[in-house]
């Protein structure tokens, strides 16, 4: 992400004071706890393997910043595929 | 007509229902009330009001035709832009977004339209849900209905604002570190954050996954609790969602309107209050405290050690997942595209257009979060903050042993004047103090007004343990039977 | 000079690895309810989920888990109890989230192997683990010479790939083929294909992209550590995996002869020229900011659903080889050129249908190959059945057809669609048995062509060809070409 020049002046110090306030969280001890990353515990929340109808192809497009041949057309890429 | 406005929610639906007013005439009502008084609120980013007089017109046409009416039918309700919406304009509170018409709507959406409410369109907010105030839109801030030169709360500050105002009898926000309790505590009304997976995200642009969740605003705990059954229950769209019955809450709001907490235990959070909280939030605390305790309830206190980190986790898991929930805004299928010219490369085009899009909050949080999960940090950051949480999850569950609900104050201010706190993100970011805890352990909670300090609306959060949001409704339904409802001076949007 | 591959590995040990890419043949995709058929007008297998619009969510396919599970199992892998989806954070235009959901440190099936066996040998390759993924979108590079992305003026996208499921299956490095490397890497990905195909979880259509290789290879001296090792994108049929591994191989030997150093790199390979080209420079690994999928739960898969999709697998083509042998008759090799050939079940089937075992062999490794190869299709989707095989092998035995007259028939089947019985009468390809006319015919050719006719009573016997060339051509090929030579040498005097 570009992040212009007045910006970066701005953030500079802001993300110093955030990230020494963030950085906090290794004055936990915390080798042996293991993360959460959802307060309810659930596993295995699957669909069955059934096609349901895709959205009208003008309503995909319609958002498009520019279309051609039905394709979302963009500028050209310089970076091969990753 | 005038009256119409000052309804509740519950007394609007039992009047459609029962033909003594038409769901059309209580949208127009709302819809010339946000005539009235948006201009100076701003809390709405568009108003549908052909689209509200339709959905209003739907329902009358079902009261004629002898169709048995949901309980909230035909009562309007604003909705937080941040909300995918089929056909209206949805941005997020994002230049970005600015113009995107989308072609789904969300979950939450359709729920609300199949219950018959009346959808007047769609509130502002901090961009992306990122803020405290609603400063943080692009599309300028809402002010609050008690002063208009303060901040509404955020980041679903239209949400509260447009229930505050009289605009609607119900909104929807969303909290991720608590964007719902925190505008309902400043702005004096009531605001729930339901436990995570209550309520379906499909369809919430997402800011940070696991933690957003959407809830109810209202005036009333009992409008609250309806608005919440309509929204929540599972959602095979959404794998967290959970697969279990909602909470009964509407019952527990009418059961706690009794005004009796006879045995039940409320935990006072020694760590979420003293130092950096208002002397005045802190006496209106102190007194609603001692209001339960009159109500019957058993004071304990609780300690919640880790409740010290939420902060320091929050701010950076949740920037951490919005990093990656807003790549996606890249001006290939949808939204803003900057600097097409022919010349520059695709690279050159995104960049510009999430330069020119986003604004410096989405950036900040952007920047912190590719720190926090790029390779040599994660652990020292994103994965430690995920263990952190796990701390805060276990000082719940210590304190849940002792108690059936925790209390706190809200906020640990009241509304604060806008632009006040704008160059200072950390001064933005404890806002979120006391109720970050929750949004980390993804545990139920609510704001009730308790008072006022400085003549401005002061909330009381209960909170309770995962699945029971019955609990805070019950509590705070019983409190607010034995309070005034907090209702702003009529002079400031006159 | 130019090193020869002899020398290569005289001096070099060679070290590969693959990363196997899959497309499962669910129906619908992996996080949403579009459909995966190949082939639609674009963007129109697309909805807010595999579109990344804001605010949709994935949900997985349970027939994907449980077609990883399969092949994890196939390839005698350990199931993970529990694992996650991570998100693979990086921008491209083909991607709608600009991250893709995969697998990180945990995937779903780990630390298996799979046995090839190249010239009578038997070769291990170690299975690191099989995660799974999603497919990208695709882009079409508009402008410029090539239609490559270099040098074209911009770029259309198409969703409808975007969110296939996609396996990913990764090797450990294989050392100790030496200079079969290339053929053990080749046997790896054919032997995979088959039981890809065997397990019914893949279409495994390279030509269509649901299969794709990178080959990651490298050389070191014998007694020394593995080398550094380049990854070959872009490999996508099975002949293209021997050609990358070998053209490596070449390339690398030739740096460190000359006593340079082999950078890690990616290399593209080139269908046209069969080697190998420089990819971007990376002069960093790309940070891909990995971290578990908050929209997904785990997948724990109850140990009781593992033994009942174990019990449940089919045979494979290992322990069918196996039993064929056995049943056939055939050779080990026989067995190995079939497997090659990818004929194995085609050649049991049309064994069962009732044909002679050599028969059905020398059908599908001669013509019905070259048919196969010449319109580029697999055998397996020729288009013919293995029971037309074997009717056309009864019609050629009781002497209906001959053999040139079944040919026709097969390309009858493969043009109309037909079976073997209807394209014979619809073509009129009986075979001419009356005598007196095919007498006739050899008369004829013989006055049209008196020159060949003296040739051959001078002695020189084959030039009698020349005349069944006339004779064959005279009755549609509908005789017998054997007969017809005989009647013309005896009419010539010259019967051998």
């Amino acid at each position: 992400m570009a992040v212009s020049d007045e910006e970066l002046d701005t953030f500079a110090g802001q993300l110093d004071v955030i990230l020494s306030a963030v950085a906090r969280v290794a004055e936990v001890a915390a080798a042996d706890i293991p993360p959460t990353s959802h307060a309810v515990a659930m596993t295995n929340v699957f669909r069955p393997d059934e096609v349901r109808p895709s959205l009208p192809r003008e309503d995909v497009l319609a958002c498009a910043p520019a279309v051609e041949d039905f394709k979302f057309r963009v500028p050209r890429i310089l970076a091969e595929e990753a | 007509m005038g009256d119409l406005i000052s309804l509740t929610a519950a007394e609007t639906a039992e009047k459609v229902a029962s033909g003594e007013v038409s769901a059309v005439e209580v949208a127009q009502a709302h819809l010339d009330r946000i005539g009235a008084v948006d201009g100076k609120l701003k809390a709405f980013l568009h108003v549908d009001t052909e689209g509200a007089l339709e959905a209003a017109k739907a329902v009358d046409a079902h009261r004629a035709a002898g169709d048995q009416l949901g309980p909230l039918a035909g009562v309007p309700l604003a909705m937080k832009d941040v909300v995918v919406t089929k056909g209206l304009p949805t941005t997020s509170g994002s230049k970005i977004l600015q113009g995107w018409i989308p072609p789904y709507d969300a979950t939450i959406s359709k729920r609300v339209k199949d219950a018959g409410i009346v959808m007047l369109g769609k509130t502002n907010m901090d961009e992306f849900a990122m803020g405290s105030s609603t400063e943080n839109s692009a599309y300028g801030p809402t002010a609050n209905p008690w002063d208009l030169s303060r901040i509404p709360g955020g980041s679903s500050g239209g949400s509260s604002a447009a229930v505050a105002g009289f605009e609607a009898p119900l909104s929807i926000g969303t909290d991720t570190g608590g964007s719902i309790r925190q505008p309902a505590a400043v702005t004096g009304i009531v605001g729930h954050k339901p436990t995570y997976g209550a309520v379906s995200r499909y369809g919430l642009i997402a800011f940070s996954s696991s933690l957003d969740q959407a809830g109810p605003f209202g005036r009333t705990v009992l409008d609250t609790a309806l608005l919440h059954e309509v929204i929540a229950g599972h959602d095979p769209c959404d794998s967290t969602s959970i697969p279990q019955p909602v909470a009964p809450v509407v019952a527990a709001a009418r059961d706690g309107a009794r005004g009796d907490l006879a045995g039940v235990r409320v935990g006072v959070v020694r760590e979420l209050q003293g130092e950096g909280y208002q002397a005045g939030v802190l006496a209106a605390f102190e007194a609603a405290v001692a209001k339960l305790r009159e109500l019957g309830a058993q004071i304990v206190e609780v300690s919640c050690p880790h409740f010290e980190y939420a902060l320091p986790a929050y701010y950076l898991i949740a920037p951490s997942e919005c990093s990656s929930n807003l790549a996606r805004f890249d001006s290939v299928r949808y939204g803003m595209r900057v600097g097409d010219d022919g010349v520059n490369s695709l690279e050159d085009v995104m960049s510009l257009t999430r330069e020119a899009g986003f604004g410096p909050e989405v950036k900040r949080r952007i920047i912190i979060g590719t720190y926090a999960l790029s390779s040599g940090y994660y652990d020292a950051y994103y994965g430690q903050a995920q263990k952190v949480r796990t701390l805060i999850v276990r000082d719940f569950t210590a304190a849940f042993e002792q108690a059936d609900v925790l209390v706190s104050p809200t906020s640990p201010f009241v509304a604060f004047g806008l632009g006040e706190r704008v160059a200072d993100p950390m001064a933005m970011y404890i806002n979120d103090l006391c109720t970050l805890p929750a949004s980390l352990a993804g545990t139920p909670a609510i704001s009730v007004p308790c008072g006022l300090s400085e003549g401005l609306p002061v909330g009381l959060q209960i909170m309770a343990p995962a699945l029971a949001d019955d609990r805070c409704y019950r509590v705070a339904a019983a409190f607010e039977a034995a309070t005034d409802r907090l209702v702003p001076p009529a002079e400031v949007l006159a | 000079m130019t090193l020869s591959y002899e020398d290569v590995v005289a001096r070099y040990e060679p070290v590969f690895g693959l990363e196997t890419h899959v497309e499962l043949g669910t129906a619908s995709k992996m996080f949403c309810g579009c459909s995966t058929e190949f082939g639609a007008a674009p963007n129109t297998h697309t909805c807010p989920t595999c579109l990344g619009l804001p605010g949709a969510l994935p949900v997985v396919n349970e027939v994907a888990i449980e077609s990883t599970i399969k092949i994890g199992l196939a390839l005698n892998c350990s199931i993970a109890p529990w694992c996650r989806f991570a998100r693979k954070n990086y921008f491209y235009p083909d991607m709608p989230k600009n991250f893709q959901t995969s697998q990180y440190d945990e995937p779903l099936c780990f630390d298996g192997y799979l046995d090839v066996e190249v010239e009578g040998k038997s070769y291990r390759v170690g299975i690191e683990r099989v995660h799974m993924e999603e497919d990208t979108g695709k882009n079409t590079h508009v402008g410029g010479a090539t239609g490559r992305i270099h040098g074209a003026d911009y770029s259309l996208v198409d969703f409808n790939r975007a969110g296939i499921p996609l396996i990913e299956i990764v090797t450990k490095p294989v050392p100790g083929a030496g200079a079969l490397a290339p053929e053990v890497a080749r046997a790896y990905v054919t032997e995979l294909r088959d039981i890809l195909r065997t397990l019914g979880v893949s279409d495994v259509r390279m030509e269509q992209g649901s299969l794709r290789c990178d080959v990651n290879t490298s050389l070191n001296k014998p007694g020394e550590e593995m080398g550094t090792r380049t990854e070959t994108k872009n490999v996508n049929s099975l002949r293209s995996v021997e050609r990358a591994v070998r053209s490596e191989m070449l390339r690398q030997a030739s740096l460190l002869d000359a006593g340079e150093r082999i950078f890690q790199e990616t290399r593209h390979f080139s269908e046209a020229t069969g080697d190998t080209r420089p990819g971007r420079s990376k002069e960093e690994a790309t940070d891909y900011r990995y971290f578990p999928e908050p929209d997904l739960v785990p997948v724990a898969p109850d140990p009781e659903w593992v033994e009942k999709i174990r019990a449940g697998l089919p045979e494979l083509p290992a322990a069918r080889r196996a039993r064929l042998i056995e049943s056939l008759g055939v050779s080990a090799d026989d067995m190995e050129q079939l497997s090659n050939a990818g004929v194995v079940d085609l050649v049991g089937a049309t064994v069962e249908a009732g044909a002679p075992v050599t028969e059905a062999r020398n059908w599908w490794l001669g013509y019905l190959a070259q048919q196969a190869n010449s319109r580029e299709v697999e055998p397996t989707d020729l288009g013919i059945s293995a029971a037309q095989v074997a009717r056309l092998i009864a019609l050629v035995a009781d002497g209906t057809l001959s053999v040139a007259l079944a040919r026709q028939a097969v390309d009858g089947v493969l043009d109309s669609g037909h079976d073997v019985d209807a394209v014979i009468a619809e073509r009129g390809l009986q075979r001419v048995s009356d005598t007196g006319a095919l007498e006739q015919a050899a008369d004829d050719a013989i006055a049209a062509n008196p020159d060949v006719a003296d040739k051959v009573r001078a002695g020189k016997l084959p030039a009698v060809g020349a005349l069944v060339g006339a004779v064959m051509k005279a009755t549609r090929g509908q005789a017998d070409a054997g007969a017809v030579k005989d009647i013309l040498l005896r009419k010539l005097g010259a019967a051998e």
